[in-house]
């Protein structure tokens, strides 16, 4: 009691300092779990694909379309439980700010594989009954103000002209990692205007979304997938849909890589910053240190008070730090839209951040420990603080 | 001053002391030959640099001299290692510091009661205790003061509390009264007084203040590293 008493109170005995550091200590810890959180974000496609899911596109590339007639010849391979085609649509709302995934879908058997996309089941059968129907997340239905009946205008990119949407259903996640930030319509609807507005990109498809019955047999389908397209026009390249959203990563894991190495610097000029103020303290209290060693106490017992004051202050720095990253995560979410599908701060980022604090309070502690349990008692008493 | 001596204490035998500067070697003891007897109250005294400090640190076992004998309270003090000897000086040796070098966190209760927390007393006796120590030198009424809170002289017995309070062989006071005005020295030097004259306690203070010296029962002269020799006058006297 008596020990735990003597760290508080040391720990604030320079209010000022005391607050400055454990201030720059909840910056760093919130940054790094901001940052964490946008890298999670970044994967969170990967992380929610299911085990029976594959993804069939063209080997070429996605840019390339493969032909409507695979769907059934896919349906017809060992193991294949359900295809959906799905198309990326591209369009822009209102402005090209407003970014959002679309994609035209088989929606029976799309929304029959992705279970965890929750649809009230009347709205469903009205979006099923109506060829210029859609179905949006909630996430992006709050974002822009979508409600069932809406309609919905998209300037077309790759498929050019104006499209007029009706949303009929909002779709809610099965938990908050599910991204609810889509727009999907029918893929019948986008061929049937492409067959009349460019008939000779009809009938083509960007990805088969193949469900399977058993996930440990996903090589297995794949590879026999991918041979029944073998020295055919468009052969095809079938993976896992982690695999394939982690291809999509790929493409910009520098900027992950980037994301990842900034969060840690700011962990380690929070260090910078403690070590410095450790070490201050321990200078000032150099002759305390000193009178405690002429009293019987050990080398441990300083040491400890100096590693004891440091993880105090690292503590309080790391819980309010996290305590801040949820509201501030939530509003930066917010303020990001779309952008990030799914942004929620995980059990592992906290768990991060507490690893990191206590980095923090232990290492900035090392050298003023050292310090402070050698230091020669009659220097020590010399010693003004 | 009553109370009776008995057999040496201290027993320093041809103690040296030599710090190193760099390359070279300063001499701050030479040859120091000394007893003190159980119940004494011994001043050292002489000019700064004279060595009388670092004398005291030897006695108290917070510095190793560089070549001698120190024996107190039976123990070969130079030969005992670090944790031994921080171990030894907990039981033994009771510190009064110039500048009182209490912990600026804790209450004078605190202050007091820290060197009992190397011993396993429950935490109850251990502030009943401290309280006690507080009440011998006068502030039973300042226990959750903190040392910003109380006066100089004030926070020295605070200290002279703190140093009896685990019944130590040796109380070892350097300069007790260099930071205090006559009136709190005054105090102080009754107290400690009372110490070695009511509770027996072995005192060996150092000090600059000859008024200070007359209050010890001996007083030994150092010189340049050297013990000058005693002329078995009254510390009075000798002081005067």
């Amino acid at each position: 009691m008596h020990y735990l008493r003597l760290i508080l109170r040391n720990a604030l005995r320079h209010k000022l300092r005391t607050a400055l550091t454990v201030f720059g200590l909840v910056v760093a810890i919130l940054s790094f779990g901001l940052l964490q959180t946008v890298v999670d974000a970044w994967y969170s496609g990967a992380n929610n694909a299911a085990p029976n899911r594959l993804v069939t596109r063209n080997a070429i590339s996605l840019t390339f379309a493969m032909p409507l007639a695979y769907r059934e010849r896919i349906r017809a391979v060992d193991g294949v439980q359900a295809v959906a085609a799905a198309n990326w649509f591209g369009g822009i709302y209102i402005d090209k700010r407003n970014f959002f995934p679309q994609f035209a879908v088989d929606a029976g058997p799309y929304f029959g594989m992705y279970r965890e996309y929750r649809v009230n089941e009347d709205d469903f059968r009205a979006f099923l009954r109506d060829r210029k129907g859609a179905v949006v997340g909630r996430k992006l239905a709050d974002t822009y103000g979508f409600r069932v009946g809406d309609t919905v205008p998209l300037q077309g990119t790759i498929f050019p002209g104006t499209w007029q949407f009706n949303v009929r259903a909002i779709y809610e996640g099965a938990d908050p990692s599910t991204d609810t930030s889509q727009f999907f319509f029918h893929w019948e609807y986008l061929n049937e205007t492409v067959k009349q507005r460019f008939p000779r990109r009809a009938d083509s498809v960007g990805v088969f979304v193949v469900e399977i019955d058993n996930p440990d047999r996903a090589a297995e389908v794949s590879q026999a997938i991918d041979a029944t397209f073998r020295n055919s026009l468009a052969e095809t390249l079938t993976e896992t849909e982690r695999s394939f959203q982690i291809g999509f990563v790929k493409q910009t894991e520098a900027i992950v890589i980037a994301i990842r190495i900034v969060s840690y610097v700011v962990i380690f000029i929070i260090l910078a910053v403690m070590a410095n103020t450790m070490a201050m303290t321990a200078r000032e209290r150099m002759s305390e240190y000193a009178t405690l060693k002429a009293l019987g106490f050990g080398p441990a017992f300083v040491g400890t008070l100096i590693l004891g004051e440091s993880l105090a202050i690292a503590f309080a720095g790391c819980a309010l730090g996290i305590a801040l990253t949820f509201p501030v995560g939530d509003w930066f979410a917010a303020k990001m839209g779309t952008l990030f599908p799914v942004f929620a701060v995980s059990a592992g980022t906290v768990m991060l951040q507490m690893a990191c604090a206590a980095a923090v309070g232990i290492i900035a502690a090392l050298f003023p420990m050292r310090r402070a349990a050698r230091v020669n008692i009659v220097e020590g008493l010399r010693a003004v603080g | 001053m009553g109370g009776c001596l008995s057999a040496n204490l201290v027993h320093i035998a041809g103690v040296s002391k030599a710090y190193r500067r760099g390359a070279e070697v300063v001499p701050v003891l030479e040859n120091i030959n000394l007893d003190i007897a159980a119940g004494d109250f011994i001043a050292l005294m002489g000019p700064s640099g004279s060595g009388k400090s670092t004398l005291l640190n030897l006695i108290a076992g917070i510095d190793k001299p560089s070549g001698g004998a120190l024996e107190v309270a039976g123990t070969d003090i130079t030969a005992l290692p670090e944790a031994e000897l921080a171990a030894w000086r907990a039981r033994h040796v009771g510190f009064i510091f110039q500048f009182y070098n209490l912990m600026p966190v804790l209450t004078a209760l605190e202050n007091v009661e820290l060197p009992l927390l190397l011993t396993t007393l429950p935490a109850a006796e251990r502030r009943e205790r401290a309280a006690a120590a507080l009440a011998m030198v006068g502030l039973s009424d300042r226990l959750s003061h903190y040392p910003s809170e109380l006066s100089g002289g004030q926070q020295q017995r605070v200290a002279i509390a703190r140093a009896v309070i685990s019944d130590p062989t040796i109380l070892v006071a350097d300069e007790p009264t260099g930071d205090l005005d006559r009136r709190s020295a005054e105090e102080v030097l009754g107290l400690m007084e009372r110490l070695n004259a009511e509770l027996g306690k072995t005192i060996v203070m150092v000090t600059h203040d000859p008024h200070a010296a007359r209050r010890a029962r001996r007083i030994v002269h150092l010189e340049k590293g050297e013990l000058l020799p005693e002329d078995g006058a009254s510390a009075a006297g000798q002081a005067g």
